[in-house]
């Protein structure tokens, strides 16, 4: 999927997805997030990486709308965050599967989308995009499979599928591949670029895996509340002469604390 | 706010033995008092008839708080107000589905008490149902709240006591409220569960419906949508 690369010469880059600037949030009396500035454009997969703790989550959730304390512009699909036109346009898959364990899978699709398309008239169009999205994430064998007794990489697919019933315009992933075997992380992620070819959904996903950087168009590397830098994942190879983006990571967090790091290495 | 009724009457059913506690407990509690007052006719029947009302209330609370509580921590609420989904459709919807199971817990109780116990009551047993349902409204409307202030379901289940006990030992149901030292009927005066109960004692000895009883039942009712609506205001898109 990635020989399409690079693509041919683009027309104007469309409005981005998400636009940040000068992005701040406070938990507690902690500033998570340090006055970001960065772009999600649509159709294109945008990995945020970084070690735990560094504020991936906060900052997925302040795109989202459900974070407190949100200062700065941070703009999604052209609405500023949290607002209510944008809760249809935006699936949201939280690190811990959140769905419930004492429905079914099924079960678990057909609530959700009925809080997506309430009424009658919309029950045809529901049955269809249930049955889509249990595919999507191949779990249709365990449809009518209580979700509390499948493993945890299933469950985290059930959330994923909640996720992909409305075709949202933006999907915001948090570590959406952890605990999954190398078979299912290749379906997830063939899955998410044919999400981003042929819906044109732009999608946040965020990861402490630095492999699964390669598969993303363009990275968010974060570090203690900061963006270290905003690029694809060949420049930023390019840019710093590293192998691999975990070395080139690397080399951008020594780069930035010169100061604290003047200790003989 | 069907939806999420149904919702969660389906959780409810993928769990046979919280709905046979639900049901079968207060029958059996019922029939334990009956034999307890066994010489007692008169006492069974004003006690009987207050616990008519008080167990929709307390299962109620107790269900629904351990309920909210999973949906609060399992993440799932944060995803629902992610979604298009108002708050009062939430609420709402966790009312009617524990609202239709406190209807059938309440009509086999009361069926029991007045048909195979021999609870002696004036009025019809149709008002004693429809005050057992506004409790169980109100026990919904409670734990939905308290909910909000426990961090995990051991403080939950803590709060029943906390919140249920006082109203208990206040609502008439050991000394008549106007036995009582002034400062406690103060008190019990604006507790919810004193009309409750008054409410069901008033079914016990009236034929019709009397002036207290309609007072009674606008105060449990209103107590209830108040609380739920205190209950919305706890469920916030942001959090910290």
């Amino acid at each position: 999927m990635m020989n399409s690369e690079p693509a041919p010469a683009p027309p104007p880059p469309p409005d981005p997805a998400i636009e940040a600037r000068g992005l701040t949030v406070v938990r507690g009396d902690r500033t998570v997030l340090r006055g970001l500035d960065f772009t999600v454009r649509p159709g294109r997969i945008t990995g945020l990486l970084g070690p735990s703790g560094c504020g991936k989550t906060t900052l997925m959730r302040a795109v989202v709308g459900t974070q407190a304390k949100v200062t700065g512009r941070l703009d999604v699909l052209g609405r500023p965050a949290g607002d209510p036109a944008l809760r249809p346009r935006i699936g949201y898959v939280t690190q811990a599967p959140s769905v419930y364990t004492d429905l079914t899978v099924r079960q678990n699709l057909d609530y959700f989308a009925a809080v997506l398309h309430p009424g009658r008239a919309h029950r045809d169009a529901r049955r269809d995009a249930v049955a889509r999205a249990i595919g999507d994430v191949d779990l249709t064998s365990h449809a009518d499979a209580l979700a509390g007794a499948l493993s945890g990489g299933q469950r985290s697919r059930v959330s994923l599928a909640v996720a992909l019933l409305g075709t949202p315009d933006l999907l915001v992933l948090d570590e959406p591949t952890v605990g999954l075997d190398p078979v299912l992380r290749r379906g997830l992620w063939d899955l998410f670029h044919r999400l981003a070819a042929d819906r044109s959904t732009a999608l946040l996903i965020s990861s402490h895996v630095m492999d699964e950087a390669e598969r993303c168009h363009r990275l968010l590397l974060m570090r203690e509340g900061r963006i270290l830098a905003e690029d694809t994942p060949e420049a930023l190879r390019d840019r710093t002469g590293a192998e691999t983006v975990e070395d080139a990571f690397l080399h951008l967090v020594d780069a930035a604390a010169p100061r604290t790091e003047e200790a003989p290495r | 706010m069907t939806a999420t009724a149904g919702r969660v009457l389906r959780q409810l059913a993928h769990d046979p033995r919280t709905i046979a506690l639900l049901v079968i407990v207060p029958v059996l509690l019922i029939t334990l008092l009956r034999y307890v007052f066994d010489g007692a006719a008169g006492t069974f029947d004003s006690i009987g008839a207050s616990l008519l009302g008080i167990f929709p209330l307390i299962t109620m609370f107790l269900v629904t708080s351990i309920a909210t509580l999973r949906e609060r921590t399992s993440g799932t609420l944060e995803r629902l107000l992610s979604l298009p989904l108002g708050k009062g459709g939430l609420i709402g919807g966790y009312a009617l589905a524990f609202g239709a199971v406190a209807v059938v817990q309440s009509a086999l109780a009361t069926a029991v008490s007045v048909w195979l116990l021999g609870l002696d009551v004036a009025g019809s047993p149709w008002l004693l149902l429809l005050v057992a349902l506004l409790d169980a409204l109100l026990g919904t409307a409670l734990g939905l709240f308290v909910s909000a202030f426990a961090a995990s379901e051991f403080q939950a289940v803590q709060f029943m006591p906390a919140v249920i006990f006082p109203q208990l030992l206040l609502c008439g149901l050991f000394t008549p409220r106007e036995a009582m030292h002034p400062v406690l009927e103060a008190i019990s005066n604006v507790l919810p569960m004193s009309y409750a109960v008054d409410g069901m004692n008033q079914v016990l000895h009236h034929t019709g419906v009397t002036g207290d009883f309609v007072r009674d039942v606008v105060v449990v009712a209103g107590s209830a949508l108040l609380v739920l609506c205190l209950g919305a205001v706890t469920l916030r898109r942001r959090t910290p």
